[in-house]
């Protein structure tokens, strides 16, 4: 299965994309790999406002029919927005995971250059891929 | 290596997810899920379910006889045609698995029984089958299919053809009967109109096609899944299992206790549980807030725990989460699910949720 990894974001191993925004602040989403492993998505716990967050620390649960994920925060910070329209339409995940799917935007003073980058995330997927695991998404949690 | 129905092909073209199934290459879905949900409720799909277990009895007297004793439900009250769901019981009147059983006439009998369970299934009903004098064979060379939604007899026209077509909706449901195409039936796990067709391995992927061709949209087990619990219906290794008896899995209505003199397995431990009275009860719970329902989370009464989801999910038609829970008897209208460390309040309700594509509950 090929997916769509735009090169001008950056990624982690658990299925993340981050976007550096002209504030300074980072907006981060799962990628379509990750979606395409999930399927169908029917709910997304987004976190609150306000929230401090560690680097790789689970602050949000997007669930499918099939199973529940965490999502990681790529980086050390806190949360200043998140995406209210995946309360009503989590599906926007599965259609524009890089736009208007995205989870939740980050203020933080650490930088990106850590992160994979395009390339190096599509090796992780498409070793995913060949692995033909449908629960291979990095640390995924059938609830309980 | 898992083991491929005759339409592998067939689903790796349609671009199936395939998953393991019980040792089998299935497709999960070929797309989006809810799609095939929502398309079975309001038109018809058609499900690849050749991994299932059939198992055929050739000699009617000696089989009745055997299956009498075999099964929780009695045999006796079928008819040639005829069908009935039963559970097959261990001596403590655990589930060893769930089938139907079709009287077949001079034929015999035709169990159809799960995948998964199939080697410790035909393990249990060898011995026994030797000692009634019953022979069985297990039928790999046919394949079957599911076509199920509201409008899945009227696209078989061009499949099957009018004539059969005719006799095949003059099928009451739990009735069957055999065409050119296939053993027929009017059977089904989605809570929807259709049928079920055995085909021989050969001839089912022209079948395949030709239903296709006839706008059925091919269908994962992942619809299957959720069609199944909006439609009330228990899924065998989720709901029961050996650990359990269908008293205190919402299948009490299977077990035939008529005629008292009936010697079936079980029948002692399930007549002592009923006498006890059932420490448990099998119900349906709506969560009221949003969230996703599965299997094993725990379920509250105030602080006091009273059982466990059993399955759960999303069901598209309700767009909410509903689930099939085993709890303490006397539970009330309310309780709560704990939910990643969190206690959502959720409903009790009695399934199903959705037939016929309406829901059935508020």
């Amino acid at each position: 299965m090929s997916s769509n990894i735009p090169t001008d974001l950056r990624y982690t191993e658990s299925h993340e994309w981050a976007r550096a925004n002209d504030d300074g602040t980072v907006t981060v989403g799962i990628t379509d790999h990750a979606q395409h492993l999930l399927g169908d998505l029917v709910f997304v716990e987004i976190p609150e406002v306000g929230r401090a967050v560690a680097a790789a620390e689970s602050c949000a649960v997007v669930e499918s029919v099939k199973a529940a994920s965490d999502v990681y925060s790529p980086l050390e910070g806190v949360i200043v927005e998140v995406n209210e329209a995946l309360a009503d339409t989590p599906e926007l995940i599965n259609e524009d995971p890089y736009g208007e799917g995205w989870i939740f935007r980050l203020k933080t003073a650490a930088a990106l250059n850590g992160l994979l980058d395009g390339v190096a995330y599509e090796a992780i997927a498409i070793a995913d891929d060949e692995d033909e695991d449908v629960s291979s998404l990095a640390n995924p949690r059938l609830v309980e | 290596m898992a083991k491929r129905t005759p339409l592998y092909a067939r689903h790796a073209a349609l671009g199936a997810k395939l998953v393991d199934f019980g040792g089998w290459d299935m497709p999960l879905h070929y797309g989006s899920q809810l799609d095939e949900h929502h398309r079975v409720r309001r038109v018809a799909g058609v499900f690849d379910v050749s991994h299932m277990t059939v198992v055929d009895f050739a000699d009617p007297d000696p089989t009745r006889a055997l299956l009498r004793h075999l099964l929780a439900n009695d045999v006796a009250r079928l008819y040639p045609g005829k069908a009935l769901y039963t559970c097959m019981l261990n001596e403590t009147g655990g589930v060893i698995d769930d089938l139907i059983v079709y009287d077949r006439g001079a034929a015999g009998y035709r169990l159809v029984l799960n995948a998964a369970t199939r080697d410790k299934d035909l393990s249990w009903i060898a011995p026994l089958a030797e000692r009634f004098g019953a022979p069985w064979r297990e039928r790999d060379d046919l394949a079957m299919l599911a076509v199920q939604g509201s409008e899945a007899l009227a696209r078989l026209e061009s499949v099957l053809g009018a004539d059969t077509l005719t006799a095949v909706r003059a099928l009451k449901p739990f009735h069957a009967l055999e065409t050119d195409h296939g053993f027929v039936a009017r059977t089904g796990y989605t809570g929807e109109d259709g049928i079920e067709i055995l085909p021989s391995a050969a001839t089912v992927p022209a079948l395949w096609d030709r239903i296709v061709a006839a706008g059925i949209m091919p269908c994962g087990l992942g619809a299957r899944d959720t069609l199944r619990l909006e439609a009330g219906m228990n899924l065998y290794g989720s709901d029961m299992d050996e650990t359990t008896t269908p008293l205190v899995s919402g299948l009490g209505w299977t077990v035939a206790w008529e005629p008292a003199e009936r010697d079936f397995i079980g029948r002692a431990a399930l007549e002592r549980q009923r006498a006890a009275g059932t420490p448990q009860t099998f119900v349906g719970l709506v969560l009221e807030e949003r969230g996703v329902l599965r299997g094993h989370q725990h379920v509250f009464d105030g602080e006091r725990e009273i059982g466990q989801i059993t399955s759960g999910t999303f069901s598209p038609t309700l767009n909410r989460a509903i689930a099939l829970a085993r709890v303490d008897t006397g539970v009330g209208a309310r309780c709560q699910v704990e939910i990643r460390g969190k206690r959502l309040p959720a409903r009790v309700v009695k399934p199903p949720f959705v037939r016929h594509g309406r829901a059935l509950i508020e």
